[in-house]
C-alpha cells in the first residue's frame, strides 16, 4: 500500500518540510528537519533505482489521474541514478552546511537556507522524476527560483549582481524551453514524454517540431552551462556561500543534462535530433571548445573557487561530448560522468569551504602551506582532484575511459586525442593549487595565524563523498550496470536505426 | 498580406518577445531589465493563449446547444507559467533592492566601474 507511492515521495517530502524549517525558527532545528528529510529522499532514491534495475520503468499517477491525461510521474533507471546522486549529494551538503554558513550566512537567513536548499531539492527530484514536458518546465523554475536565492545568500555583496545575471539568463533559458514546449503542444496536442514520442514519430519533420526543438536546446544550453551560454556560472558559483557552491556545481547543472539527454532521447528520438538536424556535430564542437577554453580559464584564475567553476563547464563539456558520440557508450560514458562529477566536484567545494573557514579567503595565496595545517582537508582537495584529471583507481578515470573507447569505436582519434589533452590542461589547474598547498610557505594571508583543521562535521561528508570516489572508481559494478540500462533504454530507437542502415 | 492579417496574434508575439528581449539585452538600469523579461514572457503567454482556439468554439463552459469548444488546456497551463513569471520578478526586484543598498545604484555600467566582475 505504501510501497505504491514511494516514487513521489522524494518531491514530497522536501516540498513539505520547506516552509517547516521557517516555521521552526530556529537555524539548528531546521538543519536537523532538512537533513533528516534529504536522508530520507535519498534511500527511497536508492530503493527506486534498485526496483528499476529489477523492474523497469516504474510509473505513478499523480492524484490517481491516469496518463496521459493526468501528469505522471516516471522513473526509469537513467532519472533514478541521477536522483541518488542528487538526493545523497544534497544529504551531505546540508550536513556539511551546518558549520559552513554558520561563518558565511547572516544568522537571520538561516532558516531561509535551508528552506530555500530544500525547494531547489524539490524542483531537482521533480525533474528527474515527471514523465510531463509542461511538468518539467514548472519544476525547473521551482528549482532555478531557489538557486537564485541560494546564490544571493552569499556574504561577499558581488553575490547580489552574480545571483541577477543568474536569474536573467536562467529564465531567458526557461522561456525558452517554454516556447519549445508549447510548440510541441500545438503540434501534438499532448504534454505527456511518452505520448509525444509516439506522435512526433508520425510528424516527421514537420517545421514547428524543428522550431520547438531549436527552442528547447538553447533554453536548456543556458540552464547547463553550455560554452557559449556559461557567463552566469563562474561568477554565481565563487560567490555563492561554499556549502551552496558544493551543492549546484554537483547537482543543478547535472539536472539539467538530464533534461536534454530526455528531449533529445527520449521525446524528439536520437534520429530526429542527431540525424534530420544533424545536431551532433553543432554539439560536439560547442563540447570540445567548452572543455579547452574553460579548462584554459581554469588555469588562469587566482580564486581557487572560479577554477573550480570554470573546470565545471569544462566537464559539462565531457558529458555533452559523450552524448554527442550517438552511441550508446557516448551516452552511458555521459550518464556516468553527471553520476563521478557530482562525487568530484562535491569534494573540490567541500574542501574550498573549510579553507575559506578557516583562512578567510579563498584565494589561491590562502592554500599556501595548507598541506601541514589542514592536512585532511587537503588530502580530500588532492584525492578529489586526481579525480577531476582522471587518475587510475578514481572515479573520473571511469568516465574518461569510457569516453575514450566510445570515441574510439567510431575511429574518432582526433576526439579520443582531445579528452586526453584536455586532461592535461586539468593537471595544470589542480596541480597549481596543490602546489601552493604542499611546495609553499605560508603566503602573507595566512602567516603567523594559528590555522586549525576544518571541524568534524565538515570533514565528515566530504571524506565521505572521497571515498565514494574511490569506491566507485574500483568497483564499477553498480553505476556501470545502472549507467548501461539506462544508456541501453534510451538509445533504443537508436539501435533499430543503425540496424536499419 | 492575408497571412499577416489572419496570423496577427502571433505576429504580435513575435514582436513583443523581440522587444522583451531587447530591453534585457540592452537596458542598463536593472529595473528595466526586469520589464524586459516580463514583456519576453508575456508574448509567450500570449502564443500559449493563441493555441487554445479552435476556429468556430466558444468559452470553455459547457452549455446547451453548443458543441465546439475552445480549448481550455493552454490557459491553464499558462496560469502556471504566469504564476512562475510573477515570482520571478518578485525574485528579481527583491534582488535590484538588495544591490540598491549594497552600491547605492542599479545602473549597471555605474557599479560595473566599482569592481571587477568576472
Amino acid at each position: 500500500m505504501f510501497a505504491q507511492h514511494l516514487p513521489v515521495l522524494p518531491i514530497i517530502l522536501p516540498l513539505m518540510a520547506a516552509p517547516l524549517c521557517i516555521l521552526l525558527g530556529r537555524s539548528h532545528l531546521a538543519w536537523l528537519l532538512a537533513t533528516l528529510v534529504s536522508a530520507l529522499s535519498f534511500v527511497i532514491s536508492v530503493d527506486v533505482l534498485l526496483t528499476t534495475l529489477e523492474q523497469g520503468v516504474l510509473s505513478y499517477a499523480i492524484g490517481g489521474w491516469q496518463p496521459p491525461w493526468g501528469i505522471e510521474i516516471r522513473i526509469d533507471t537513467a532519472s533514478a541514478m541521477i536522483l541518488s546522486a542528487v538526493t545523497g549529494i544534497s544529504t551531505l551538503v546540508l550536513v556539511y552546511a551546518k558549520e559552513s554558513i554558520a561563518k558565511e550566512v547572516d544568522p537571520s537567513q538561516h532558516t531561509l537556507f535551508y528552506t530555500a536548499h530544500l525547494l531547489c531539492l524539490t524542483g531537482l527530484s521533480g525533474i528527474l522524476s515527471t514523465g510531463d514536458a509542461f511538468n518539467l518546465f514548472v519544476f525547473l523554475e521551482i528549482s532555478s527560483l531557489a538557486t537564485y536565492t541560494l546564490v544571493s545568500l552569499g556574504s561577499d555583496k558581488r553575490c547580489l549582481t552574480a545571483a541577477f545575471r543568474y536569474l536573467v539568463m536562467g529564465t531567458i533559458g526557461a522561456t525558452f524551453i517554454l516556447i519549445g514546449v508549447g510548440m510541441l503542444y500545438m503540434k501534438t496536442g499532448t504534454l505527456n514524454m511518452i505520448d509525444l514520442a509516439d506522435r512526433i514519430a508520425e510528424f516527421n519533420g514537420n517545421r514547428t517540431l524543428k522550431t520547438g526543438l531549436a527552442f528547447i536546446l538553447v533554453g536548456v544550453s543556458i540552464k547547463l552551462a553550455l560554452f557559449p551560454l556559461h557567463m552566469w556560472l563562474p561568477p554565481a558559483y565563487t560567490h555563492a556561500p561554499s556549502a551552496v557552491s558544493a551543492f549546484l556545481a554537483s547537482t543543478a547543472t547535472k539536472v539539467a543534462v538530464y533534461v536534454m539527454v530526455r528531449f533529445i532521447f527520449t521525446i524528439y528520438g536520437a534520429e530526429f535530433v542527431f540525424h534530420t538536424m544533424s545536431m551532433d556535430i553543432l554539439l560536439l564542437a560547442l563540447a570540445i571548445v567548452a572543455i579547452f577554453k574553460c579548462s584554459f580559464m581554469a588555469t588562469v584564475q587566482s580564486n581557487v573557487k572560479t577554477v573550480l567553476a570554470y573546470s565545471s563547464v569544462a566537464q559539462i563539456g565531457y558529458m555533452i561530448l559523450g552524448i554527442s558520440l550517438v552511441s550508446s557508450v557516448g551516452l552511458m560514458a555521459g550518464l556516468l560522468h553527471i553520476f563521478n562529477h557530482a562525487l568530484m566536484k562535491g569534494a573540490l567545494f567541500m574542501a574550498v569551504g573549510a579553507v575559506l573557514l578557516r583562512t578567510g579567503s579563498v584565494d589561491i595565496k590562502a592554500f599556501q602551506g595548507l598541506g601541514k595545517q589542514m592536512p585532511l582537508t587537503m588530502a580530500a582537495f588532492t584525492i578529489a582532484g586526481l579525480s577531476i584529471i582522471g587518475v587510475p583507481l578514481t572515479a573520473g578515470f571511469v568516465s574518461k575511459w569510457y569516453l575514450v573507447t566510445a570515441a574510439l569505436e567510431q575511429q574518432q582519434w582526433v576526439i579520443a586525442m582531445l579528452v586526453l589533452l584536455g586532461s592535461l590542461l586539468a593537471i595544470i589547474y589542480i596541480g597549481r593549487i596543490l602546489e601552493a598547498a604542499y611546495f609553499k610557505e605560508p603566503s602573507e594571508l595566512t602567516a603567523g595565524k594559528d590555522i586549525k583543521e576544518a571541524p568534524m562535521l565538515m570533514l565528515v561528508p566530504m571524506w565521505v563523498l572521497v571515498i565514494a570516489n574511490i569506491y566507485f572508481g574500483i568497483d564499477t559494478s553498480l553505476t556501470l550496470s545502472a549507467a548501461d540500462t539506462a544508456a541501453q533504454l534510451l538509445t533504443q530507437s537508436m539501435t533499430e536505426i543503425e540496424a536499419a542502415q | 498580406m492575408s497571412f499577416i492579417v489572419d496570423h496577427y496574434n502571433y505576429w504580435i508575439v513575435v514582436l513583443l518577445m523581440m522587444m522583451g528581449f531587447y530591453v534585457v539585452i540592452a537596458a542598463n538600469n536593472l529595473v528595466k531589465k526586469i520589464v524586459g523579461l516580463n514583456i519576453f514572457q508575456t508574448s509567450v503567454f500570449m502564443m500559449y493563449i493563441s493555441i487554445g482556439k479552435v476556429n468556430g468554439g466558444s468559452a470553455p463552459i459547457a452549455a446547451e446547444g453548443i458543441t465546439t469548444y475552445s480549448n481550455p488546456l493552454p490557459h491553464v497551463l499558462i496560469l502556471t507559467a504566469i504564476v512562475v513569471g510573477v515570482a520571478t520578478t518578485a525574485v528579481g526586484l527583491a534582488l535590484v533592492v538588495r544591490i540598491k543598498r549594497a552600491y547605492g545604484t542599479v545602473e549597471e555600467n555605474e557599479f560595473e566601474d566599482k569592481e571587477d566582475l568576472i
